[in-house]
């Protein structure tokens, strides 16, 4: 077939895609992301674990207050460095409910390594009415749940402002800058030295925004290395492979050349 | 096809015979490397059948014997299965150990089923056909000897938890347990 | 085989039709063999079964396209097995498979990115039997299979999409399930009926995953008719013409195996792309959200596959008359034998149906363009008119380019055209450069 056909028809492929990706951006009437570095970025990044510690610090200490990770388990928590017997500590904090006993009631008991990690509320119901009707979302799959991922995260955490002269924000609701319609109803949960990190690391909101965003990433992708890792050596079989079995394949065709 | 190929070979005489071996190396490797692939492709579809982590996190679990007083007993769940731990009095003790063992049906000595003489850990599950024997609540009946007595079919245990009467063959099973602490243990 | 007799049967037919020579094989195979013809009818198809000597890489699609059946099924099957196809359920399993399943992450991941590599193959596989005019005579009924095979798939991935019960599989399911309300009269009924309620809900996901998990199997008897329909007469090659004798063709096993192997090598490194790293690129974040029935996402796009039939359904605002197109774009298909009026297959004999061939294809990617966008202002325009485009390029233009389009010369044969191309000589009356 012609290859110029073909070459015009990669092209307006790739023109399409970029047509998408900035009409979405340009509607929503938000400034485009802040394109921060992270660890795990590109094709051979890997977790900072040490990053992946300060953010489960963050987390646990300012946002589940109001937001669940249903999906993570406390043995999870050994991918991001932590040892049997601190997760045994850690979860031992939690009270997890259990049951029905004996007697058909439910009861609480402290938490076990094989436990999720239990949310803030009992139920949705629950955490409307703590939150004037707003619902804050589980945290397990927020990075893959939102255009931007890990860059959308750390710009919502620091992307509280006064909102611009003649905005009208509704009462119960706060200005910022990355949320689509900049109304969010998470007051800002961020503030300076707000968190006293094991390792030192001095506390400031874009660290603690960084780190917590390195931390919800990996509770959204937690194989994300393991793919990287096979997926190099998978390709590399196949590279070799395509070589071997294109030698091979000249080889037989050379019978009809 | 056979003889394109037969003709083509005759017309090329003795160089062919090197390049076939040429060729034929090309193609084994290259069948080799697919066959080798494929294999390694296909772990990953029999490794998804073992068992998954959440499973696997409930493989070992540990019971606090605190609360547990003298003579009381407390059915933990282990694997799915039901453990009974009891925590003899003097007498069950003496009784488990003055049995003479060459009468037993599964002759075990109390010794060798337990790691500390005052606490029995056995899985809760009849030898016989899998009932759940009764025993472990301070009303159920505990049979003749102490112990269990299971009532699907009668099978009658001691303190030891070993077989005494009834169509059970075994005793019941010991599961692999440590003492992490004092009152503390391991299952599994 | 007379010799392996044992004096029971009778001596008169001692010859199957196609039994393997007493030479090759051993004596198990050749038991077998004979009461059960397996290996001498594959070793038929694959070493007796002509295939024409001058198939390019484009050929190599319909192979790619049966490897990626087998692979979502067996990776569906594996998935199957953990999967709960139940509205509290459905969500938090796929969880566990990302997470606690051994490997989950890498099966949940061939199946996700193997729908969109199998449509991509399916799409170029249709597309070369549109420009080498594979569906003409005497391959109408191939070329019609094949349609409904490219239905089945359709109705297969809009099915799995829906289970694992994120906001945009619910919502499409709804979208999507609503447009048989415009059949007059009983439509109504009929969504009623498909959803087992008055929303989408529990009956709908647990029947969806039980067509969801028969269907392949419906397509893989589709796709033995049309293997065999395609024995039948053999491949169509970039030339259009029949092959004449053993000098224009080779048999498929070793050549094409190898070809295709090796294509199946280069294939297999772009799927890894997908699984392996760029895992977000085709996934759109909403169904990373649990379904919500009270919640509608701002804009509902279906998988890419299906975006530019998405914007023919919403090119026009009638809602019977739209999914009429949509439905309609899929079945002209099954006429282009017909429609096509040319006598020549393949477009490199056809100057002006070369060209115009791949307008269709830069046609779809606008429709995709529009299907992916919300429909206000020029993309509303845009879809219109490359909706037109589409039926005007089946119903009008092609018949209209066979008819009155001058194709150049036929070279007299497959071997002839590819001896010339060897030896660079280009005789009188002969075809173009290869």
């Amino acid at each position: 077939m012609p290859r110029f056909g073909f070459a015009a028809l990669c092209a307006a492929l790739l023109l399409c895609g970029a047509a998408v990706g900035t009409a979405q951006a340009e509607e929503s009437g938000t400034p485009p992301l802040p394109n921060e570095q992270w660890s795990f970025g590109g094709v051979f990044g890997t977790y900072n674990r040490a990053a992946l510690q300060r953010g489960f610090q963050v987390y646990k200490e300012v946002c589940s207050a109001c937001h669940p990770v249903k999906h993570l388990y406390f043995r999870n928590l050994t991918e991001i460095g932590y040892t049997a017997d601190q997760i045994k500590g850690i979860a031992a904090q939690y009270q997890v409910v259990d049951g029905p006993n004996d007697q058909g009631n439910m009861f609480k008991r402290p938490g076990r390594p094989s436990d999720h990690i239990p949310g803030p509320f009992p139920n949705d119901e629950a955490a409307r009415t703590a939150n004037n009707g707003g619902l804050p979302p589980d945290l397990s799959l927020i990075v893959n749940a939102r255009e931007g991922g890990p860059d959308y995260v750390y710009a919502i955490l620091t992307g509280f402002t006064e909102p611009p002269k003649g905005f009208h924000l509704t009462p119960g609701t706060y200005y910022n800058e990355y949320f689509p319609g900049h109304q969010i109803k998470m007051p800002p949960p961020l503030s300076p030295n707000q968190v006293k990190f094991a390792d030192g690391t001095p506390a400031t909101v874009p660290q603690m925004a960084h780190d917590v965003a390195a931390f919800l990433t990996w509770a959204s992708k937690p194989n994300l290395e393991a793919q990287h890792r096979i997926g190099f050596k998978v390709m590399l079989f196949l590279i070799i492979a395509a070589g071997v079995f294109y030698a091979a394949k000249r080889r037989i065709w050379s019978r009809v050349h | 096809m056979a003889d394109t190929a037969e003709s083509e070979r005759a017309s090329y005489g003795g160089s062919e015979h090197a390049g076939e071996t040429r060729r034929d190396f090309l193609v084994v490797s290259a069948g080799a490397l697919g066959i080798l692939g494929g294999l390694i492709a296909l772990w990953p579809f029999v490794d998804q059948m073992n068992p998954a982590k959440d499973v696997l996190a409930l493989a070992s679990t540990e019971v606090d014997l605190g609360p547990v007083q003298v003579g009381q007993r407390l059915t933990a769940k282990w694997r799915g299965k039901p453990v009974f731990i009891a925590h003899r009095t003097a007498k069950e003790i003496q009784e488990a150990e003055s049995v003479p063992v060459a009468s037993l049906r599964d002759p075990e000595t109390d010794a060798s089923r337990v790691k500390k003489k005052d606490w029995l850990v056995v899985i809760g599950v009849c030898t016989h056909l899998g009932c759940i024997p009764l025993g472990q609540k301070a009303d159920d009946p505990r049979g003749p000897y102490g112990g269990w007595f299971c009532p699907c079919h009668g099978s009658i245990y001691d303190t030891s938890a070993r077989i005494r009467q009834g169509p059970a063959p075994l005793n019941l099973f010991v599961p692999p347990y440590e003492f992490t602490k004092p009152t503390l243990i391991k299952i599994g | 085989m007379a010799a392996t007799h044992h004096g029971n049967q009778p001596a008169a037919d001692t010859s199957p039709p196609a039994s393997l020579p007493a030479g090759g094989h051993n004596r198990i195979i050749r038991w077998i063999d004979y009461r059960l013809p397996f290996v001498s009818f594959i070793e038929h198809e694959t070493t007796a079964y002509p295939t024409p000597k001058n198939l390019n890489y484009w050929w190599n699609f319909g192979s790619l396209a049966g490897i990626m059946l087998i692979i979502m099924i067996i990776s569906g099957i594996v998935l199957a097995m953990h999967y709960v196809p139940s509205g509290d359920h459905a969500f938090n399993s796929v969880e566990d498979i990302r997470r606690d399943v051994n490997f989950g992450w890498l099966l949940r991941n061939i199946h996700a990115s193997g729908a969109s590599m199998f449509f991509i193959v399916v799409y170029i596989h249709l597309f070369r039997g549109l420009y080498y005019g594979s569906y003409k005579y005497p391959r109408e009924l191939l070329w019609m299979l094949g349609v409904v095979i490219l239905l089945l798939m359709m109705a297969t991935a809009f099915m799995g999409y829906v289970l694992p019960w994120g906001q945009m599989s619910y919502w499409g399911a709804t979208v999507i399930t609503n447009l048989f309300s415009a059949i007059p009269w009983i439509g109504q009924y009929i969504v009623t009926w498909l959803w087992g309620g008055f929303t989408v809900g529990d009956p709908t996901l647990n029947r969806f995953f039980a067509l969801h998990y028969l269907l392949p199997f419906v397509i893989v008897a589709v796709v033995g008719l049309h293997l065999i329909a395609l024995h039948r007469h053999g491949s169509n090659n970039p030339l259009g013409i029949e092959h004449r004798g053993p000098q224009d063709t080779v048999p498929f096993h070793p050549y094409y195996t190898v070809k295709d192997l090796f294509g199946l090598c280069i294939f297999l490194l772009i799927y890894s792309v997908f699984i392996f790293y760029a895992t977000d690129f085709l996934m759109n974040p909403d169904n990373s959200i649990p379904a919500n029935p009270m919640v509608t996402p701002p804009h509902i796009v279906p998988e890419w596959y299906f975006l530019p039939f998405y914007a023919i359904l919403r090119s026009v605002p009638n809602k019977l008359f739209g999914v009429t197109l949509m439905f309609s774009s899929i079945l002209v298909l099954f006429f282009l034998p017909w429609l096509d009026t040319s006598p020549v297959r393949s477009a490199r004999f056809r100057p002006w149906y070369r060209v115009i061939c791949w307008l269709l294809p830069l046609d779809l990617i606008a429709l995709g363009w529009v299907g992916a966008n919300p429909p206000a202002g020029v993309v509303v325009t845009i879809g219109q008119f490359a909706t037109a485009y589409y039926f005007l390029h089946f119903l009008v233009l092609i018949p209209l380019i066979g008819k009155f389009e001058r194709p150049k010369p036929l070279p007299m044969s497959i071997g002839e055209a590819v001896l010339q191309a060897g030896s660079h000589l280009v005789p009188s009356g002969s075809t173009e450069r290869r």
